[in-house]
């Protein structure tokens, strides 16, 4: 497993591929069926990737795409047994996602760039940003830093409790005002208390919206120019949440989210359940956004690092490879 | 990206218009379109496959292949069978014999379940009824608080148990069972129980969500879903009804800009209602669910019936009837014209106006509509006398010459206003005798949904 770096164990590989174990059993299952007493690739298999792919969320766009690549492929070589296609479709599944930029370590433990260095959390209601927020900061303290945690998110009934409750957990502390205050003066002073505690790492907890809603993106958009004005060049990472379990409409939330904040990282959470998790391939393909986090649990734990060798291994080959 | 189905209807439709009649070829083409932009709304690939083959079974029938506007036949029978399946009418809460009627709510985490139980309490209690909401949620951080929160905003008593380190009480079924007694002791009608967001793999999660149930008899149990969920939603839906035999679904955050097609797909492979369609984050804005306007949605067709609704907000049942009747005589005036412009004014912006009607809300999008459009229709009007507004017919030289100078206007004005008018009559003329015959598409019929199969 050292193989996949970023100080990933045996716990966690093992927690990827249990959280994954119904997505290998959906997508492998179907293609395994799809090519069960075939020798080559014909049109009826290949039908039969585009419904696996469909039903796990990649988007019929990107299906398109990458059946149209196999199909190149095929033309080409001419004659491609199944077992090729299956490394093809890995090939092709790993190319389209994309590895975190240097400037943005994913490894918890990795030397940070910034001092602080500020992320900001978005995504729509629901997604799991408080508690993705509360795993992050479990992490980083675990691998020895000092987290600060900001409650801008002041809209909803009781998430500053919410936050307030994980920063207890993580036993890190947490800058707060109260319900229907101004987010972008909390991130403000959220940053001021960084930079007089020397913390490594803030993050910044922000109400969820639906990206289709302009004066709460033009909100979003002011909370994260004021940081700048605290901490130049802050946030340095803005994170946006996804549900796996969300469909085609992932895509207009990336899209409207980036219009707004920059987003610079994915976190893919509740990967747990029966939910694919395809639309980040979609997403990577069409919006160049890597995948940082995943989340398969609810436990503090339950936060990996993403890997999208491992991510693909997982969903191809199974718990004992 | 997300073209609208109706685009690619359209489109697809464009050969098939060519040649002038629909044929094998185009019709498979076309329904691979439609397929896709099914999948695009997050309709389920089975249930979108066995959609477009109803749809294809019935256009090839003889008589559709023979009509005189096969696309206009092919957009209704793709419009019918949404409807159908999004379950024709809609469906009220259960209600108890014996009061307090028990809802329960579940679902999975982050669908929306806290915040739908204040609004449903808030509903409820703008209909005169008394609920209690019970915070069923012991895991989640602070939901407890939310639910208390929520609950002071609608004014509705909260049932919860803390100890007393004002911890809650880490036991759902306990909570449960007690806010029934409660309800049942203060003489509420209705108890609305929270419960924890669980994922349907979560087998100690179901198992407590079923205790829940056994323990307080529910009269209703609502599956409450995001609306944004994806292929998944089935399988979830399907999990959550196997194990609780839910009473109906609620779709939440439909105020984003999801086509929805999850609940096209759940109401069709677990065959239960959708009761409520939940559309933003005030505690108002909850609706009952109408299967016709979310047909439309994941058509892209526009809602057209929020504007009809809008428009009855200013015209009564007795005034429509009066126009209608003025419309199939043609004795609509310059009068009655001006009569609609400004009720038209009244119903709100513009813009927002011409969003709803099928086709115009995209092609506006870029387009700022100014809200002062009628103004000069208004002068005009205003310059006229009685007789002239209801004889516009009889509006001669001289007249115009009088009624642009009111106006500050110049003749070519009256004379583009009234012919204006004269073709707005024609139209009125020709759609009244359509629907009169109800040989083509009949438009009410379209936008009424279908009543009756």
């Amino acid at each position: 497993m050292a193989l996949f770096g970023f100080g990933r164990n045996k716990d966690d590989q093992d927690k990827l591929e249990a959280g994954l174990e119904k997505t290998r059993s959906g997508f492998f299952g179907k293609i395994s069926r799809a090519v069960a007493g075939k020798d080559t690739v014909d049109d009826e298999v290949l039908d039969d990737l585009e419904e696996a792919l469909v039903t796990s969320d990649v988007g019929v766009k990107t299906t398109v795409d990458i059946i149209g690549r196999i199909e190149a492929r095929v033309a080409e070589d001419k004659y491609v047994t199944t077992k090729e296609l299956q490394a093809l479709i890995r090939d092709e599944i790993a190319s389209l996602l994309l590895e975190s930029a240097p400037e943005r370590p994913a490894s918890f433990s990795a030397p940070l760039p910034n001092q602080p260095h500020v992320v900001m959390v978005v995504g729509v209601n629901g997604v799991g940003k408080t508690t993705s927020i509360g795993k992050i900061a479990h992490r980083y303290k675990e691998a020895g830093k000092s987290v600060l945690l900001g409650a801008a998110d002041t809209f909803r009934a009781a998430a500053t409790e919410q936050l307030e409750i994980w920063s207890e957990r993580a036993g890190v502390p947490i800058v707060k005002q109260y319900q229907g205050a101004d987010p972008a003066a909390v991130a403000f002073d959220t940053l001021a208390r960084a930079k007089s505690t020397n913390a490594d790492v803030v993050l910044i907890d922000t109400a969820g919206r639906l990206h289709n809603q302009v004066g709460l993106m033009n909100e979003l958009s002011k909370v994260k120019r004021v940081m700048d004005r605290q901490v130049p060049g802050a946030p340095h990472e803005v994170l946006l949440v996804l549900d796996a379990s969300t469909g085609q409409n992932a895509i207009r939330q990336a899209e409207a989210f980036t219009e707004a904040v920059d987003v610079t990282g994915l976190v893919l959470t509740k990967l747990d359940g029966t939910a694919k998790g395809g639309i980040v391939i979609g997403i990577s393909n069409e919006f160049q956004i890597p995948v940082k986090y995943i989340g398969v649990g609810e436990g503090m734990r339950d936060l990996q690092v993403f890997d999208r060798a491992a991510f693909v291994h997982a969903l191809f080959e199974g718990g004992d490879a | 990206m997300f073209e609208s189905l109706s685009d690619k209807l359209d489109a697809a439709l464009k050969n098939v218009k060519g040649e002038g009649r629909i044929n094998e070829l185009n019709i498979a083409e076309t329904m691979r379109e439609v397929r896709r932009a099914l999948l695009d709304a997050d309709v389920n690939y089975d249930v979108a496959r066995a959609f477009t083959n109803r749809v294809k079974d019935k256009v090839t029938d003889e008589s559709v292949l023979q009509a005189v506007s096969p696309g206009q036949q092919f957009v209704k029978a793709v419009y019918d069978e949404l409807v159908y399946l999004l379950g024709d009418v809609h469906v009220d809460l259960n209600q108890a014999k014996r009061p307090p009627t028990v809802i329960l709510i579940a679902g999975l985490q982050g669908s929306g379940k806290t915040t739908f139980t204040g609004k449903l309490a808030n509903y409820l209690k703008s209909k005169g009824r008394s609920p209690m909401v019970a915070a069923a949620d012991v895991y989640r951080p602070a939901a407890v608080d939310q639910l208390e929160t929520l609950a002071a905003q609608v004014g509705v008593p909260v049932f919860s148990i803390r100890g007393e380190d004002g911890v809650p009480l880490n036991d759902a079924v306990e909570v449960a069972r007690q806010a029934k007694e409660e309800a049942r002791r203060t003489g509420r009608d209705t108890l609305i129980i929270d419960t924890a967001g669980r994922l349907h793999v979560d087998e100690a999660m179901m198992q407590e969500v079923v205790a829940i149930k056994e323990a307080t008899e529910p009269d209703e149990i609502l599956f409450v879903v995001d609306s944004m969920t994806g292929q998944d939603a089935v399988n979830t839906a399907k999990a959550f009804n196997d194990r609780l035999d839910v009473d109906g679904v609620v779709l939440t955050k439909l105020d984003g800009d999801t086509r929805g097609g999850a609940a096209l797909s759940i109401r069709s492979v677990v065959e239960k209602p959708i009761k409520f369609a939940s559309t933003g984050e005030k505690l108002d804005a909850l609706t009952e669910f109408y299967p016709d306007r979310m047909a439309q949605r994941i058509l892209g067709m526009g809602d057209v019936v929020s504007f009809v609704e809008k428009a009855q907000e200013q015209f009564d049942a007795e005034e429509a009837e009066k126009l209608q009747r003025k419309f199939r005589t043609q004795d609509f005036d310059l009068q009655d014209f001006y009569d609609q412009l400004q009720k038209i004014k009244n119903m709100g912006s513009l813009k927002d106006l011409l969003g709803m009607i099928p086709g115009v809300g995209k092609a506006i999008k870029e387009i700022d509509v100014d809200d002062d459009a009628f103004k000069h229709i208004e002068a005009l009007i205003q310059s006229m006398t009685p007789y002239e507004r209801a004889n516009p017919q009889k509006i001669d030289g001289s007249r115009r010459r009088r009624i642009a100078n009111g106006a500050g206007m110049q003749v070519q004005d009256v004379n583009g206003l009234l012919k204006q008018f004269r073709e707005m009559k024609k139209m009125m003329k020709t759609m009244s005798r359509l629907s009169g015959k109800g040989r083509q598409v009949d438009l009410a019929q379209l936008t009424r949904g279908r009543g009756r199969r």
